[in-house]
């Protein structure tokens, strides 16, 4: 990519307690506390902030326009200058940092949040699918994940023994981690459905994260050691799953090259993988596996240990920008995915000031 | 380093109706995007990212639609960002494609937005059930009409003058092919006498429902240069919320559309919009929304803004022509709707708006609002590059 314009940086990052079932809780006061806590973190107001850009769904809502209600969360007023994507918050945050890269603002405010409680998770997201040939025939999202699982253990990628120790690992590094709502010893258990056991799939969640981002000297101000954005890129592939490689994920390659992610050794990786199968997907494409890489890969525990669908990308990226923070990272990766089968992929690459 | 100027050099549209049974969804909008790319004389391989906009997925029933469209739309291994603002969406989104022009992150991006309204019932789809809602309003219409009679009792507007804007653009609409409304033997009695929906808001002075998609493609300066026809630069963008209800919001004049405006005439160096801006594409839903934006966007002083529409000013021949496409009373792909206004705004400023163009267009405004008249998106576009 280009040298960007202006130095962008994570500033601060917060997230809710991930919980299979907030049905006492609106949306609005999910987002609340997060709001005030990230806002809270860097000294700001609301009125300081320069851009708003936030990411959810309405069919995890169950109605139309139902970002309209979160704004009452930010309190946006005076009117504030504002923006919404229909997907996972890390693209609100690539909205955002393309917004500071104008120098339109010096700040921004990102949120996403996700309820998969009021409905079926499973059943909602086979709404993604080509409406006319896929759709109808309601595949959902387990069951195209361990079609994909399959087609990783038939090119000899994996089996089910690594698959399992993909699991272990992550709910045990959420141990470490407050707002993780999987965490421990989980049994493997049974097939969800053949090759993936429920061990290999994500919890249902309910939860909303935010991120602040600032411009040059703004963000040193505002943190001792920001998270600097390096690089971030996103790409897309083919929607038909009968036209990709499933063992594979190009899209997620070349955003990384784009982000410049191969140029220097990275210390973290925060992978967006809701099945064991999609990180071995992952880290292939990232060649996480060489013999002298020592990345540690999802020390939060990932989507496996909490997958609050819409704002678990988002995560990604606070995750890794809160260990450069704090000093334990010098160098990450975060990445993001939507739609099925790791279709969609953004990668971003967050290092801290030397 | 300050930003790169934007330019619009491909601008294509479909034909809006009530159903486009024709073609899916993924034809719908290649069809838009195609005519785009040979408006701008360029081939899908020269764009770099897609962005995509359109109002609630219930619409369609496909969720995330982006996902499944990405292959019709060129964009499979390149970036593809969509975005959803309710009803000003379609201006938001080109504003997220202009800034990656801007930004230096993209050079030519092509940005579209489409609703395809027939797969569903708009209406309904808009009412919230209970518990999200009380049960109280049916559709936009229901939330609307009682802020547009505060705004005739505030101003003492006559109760002609919404018949006025809607007989203005519905014959504007038929010089423009693409519009969903062609209504030939339309006359102002029949507005006046056409079934009260939502009172005072007639039949004839609402927006239809469509089908539609409009695409358009955006460059950096090389780009504009390389351009087969002029392009339209952007002098200026905003978007601003606030929410949907609190006390002290003014529904007829919302402060957002105020700021939003006052962004962006700070940004084109606008003082005196009535006399520097040639056109203005504004989203009129229902036809009482023109005068009430006059007055929000500054075109006029507060309770004033009817008498423009009274005068004949926004009038295709008038000294400040508003929606001469025939707006969204003549064309309503919800989604599509606030890009529409953008792209027929840049239309103008190229001369090829064909037969409603403006003579002489050198700036023009595009305009798009949505939600509980809470979000807002604007740009100012004009025939010579920014200075």
């Amino acid at each position: 990519m280009p040298d960007p314009m202006r130095e962008v940086a994570v500033v601060a990052f917060g997230q809710s307690d991930h919980v299979r079932d907030s049905a006492e809780t609106s949306e609005v006061e999910m987002l609340m506390p997060v709001l005030h806590d990230v806002l809270g973190q860097a000294g700001l107001k609301a009125r300081d902030i320069g851009f708003t850009c936030s990411g959810s769904s309405d069919y995890l809502a169950g109605r139309a326009f139902s970002f309209t209600m979160a704004l009452d969360g930010v309190g946006a007023w005076p009117p504030i200058a504002e923006s919404h994507v229909e997907t996972d918050g890390a693209w609100a945050l690539y909205e955002a940092w393309v917004k500071i890269l104008t120098g339109e603002a010096d700040t921004a405010l990102v949120y996403a949040y996700g309820k998969s409680s009021p409905g079926d998770v499973r059943e909602v997201l086979t709404r993604q699918l080509d409406p006319y040939y896929v759709a109808p025939l309601w595949p959902d999202s387990v069951a195209l994940a361990a079609l994909q699982a399959q087609a990783l253990i038939d090119a000899g990628h994996t089996d089910e023994r690594e698959l399992a120790r993909i699991a272990a690992r992550s709910r045990t590094a959420a141990a470490d981690n407050p707002h993780a709502q999987l965490t421990g010893s989980v049994p493997a258990g049974d097939y969800l459905v053949a090759p993936l056991r429920a061990g290999d799939c994500p919890p249902v969640s309910d939860g909303a994260a935010a991120v602040v981002l600032a411009a040059g000297d703004t963000a040193r101000r505002l943190t001792d050691r920001p998270a600097w954005i390096r690089g971030i890129d996103h790409r897309i592939e083919a929607h038909s799953l009968g036209v990709r490689d499933l063992a594979a994920s190009p899209s997620t390659r070349l955003a990384a090259e784009r982000a410049g992610y191969f140029e220097h050794p990275v210390d973290t990786a925060e992978l967006h993988a809701p099945f064991t199968s999609q990180e071995v997907v992952l880290r292939r494409a990232l060649d996480l596996d060489g013999a002298d890489t020592q990345v540690v890969v999802n020390p939060s525990g990932g989507a496996l240990a909490a997958n609050p669908v819409m704002a678990a990308g988002l995560i990604r990226i606070g995750e890794a920008a809160d260990r450069i923070r704090r000093g334990a990272s010098d160098r990450a990766l975060a990445h993001a995915t939507s739609g099925p089968c790791l279709q969609q992929n953004l990668v971003a690459v967050l290092e801290g000031e030397s | 380093m300050t930003k790169e100027p934007v330019a619009v050099v491909g601008i294509g549209q479909t034909a809006h109706v009530a159903a486009r049974r024709d073609v899916s969804l993924a034809g719908l909008v290649r069809e838009a995007a195609q005519r785009a790319l040979d408006d701008a004389g360029l081939a899908w391989a020269d764009i770099d990212a897609v962005v995509l906009g359109k109002a609630p997925d219930f619409f369609e029933g496909v969720m995330m639609p982006e996902l499944y469209l990405a292959d019709a739309l060129g964009a499979v291994g390149k970036p593809m960002l969509r975005v959803h603002t309710a009803g000003s969406v379609g201006g938001s989104t080109a504003l997220v494609a202009a800034n990656l022009v801007a930004a230096r992150v993209h050079r030519t991006v092509l940005t579209l937005a489409f609703e395809k309204q027939s797969e569903s019932n708009a209406m309904w789809g808009l009412s919230l059930p209970i518990p999200f809602q009380q049960p109280l309003l049916a559709g936009a219409g229901g939330f609307f009409a009682p802020h547009i009679r505060a705004y005739m009792r505030r101003s003492g507007a006559p109760g002609t003058i919404g018949s006025l804007v809607a007989y203005k653009d519905r014959r504007n609409a038929l010089k423009n092919p693409y519009a969903h409304l062609h209504e030939q033997d339309l006359t102002l009695e029949k507005v006046q006498s056409s079934p009260m929906l939502w009172d005072p808001i007639r039949y004839s002075e609402t927006c239809p429902s469509s089908d539609g998609a409009c695409a358009m493609i955006l460059a950096d300066r090389a780009g504009a240069a390389r351009s087969p026809h002029p392009p339209a630069w952007v002098h200026g963008g905003a978007m601003r919320s606030e929410p949907t209800l609190f006390a002290g919001k003014d529904f007829v004049s919302p402060q957002a559309g105020k700021d939003c405006a006052a962004d962006v005439y700070r940004q084109a160096g606008i003082t005196d919009p009535r006399r520097e801006i040639d056109a203005v594409e504004m989203y009129v839903p229902f036809s009482w929304y023109e005068p009430m934006w006059l007055e929000n966007l500054g075109f006029a002083a507060e309770g004033e803004g009817w008498k423009l529409t009274e005068s004949g000013a926004t009038e295709l021949d008038g000294d400040l022509p508003v929606n001469p496409s025939g707006g969204v009373l003549s064309t309503n792909p919800i989604g599509a709707s606030g890009m529409l206004r953008f792209a027929e705004a840049a239309l103008q400023v190229r001369g090829r708006a064909g037969a409603h163009q403006v003579d002489g267009a050198r700036r023009a405004l595009g305009h798009a609002y949505g939600g509980g008249a809470q979000f807002f998106s604007m740009w100012l576009v004009g025939a010579e590059p920014p200075v």
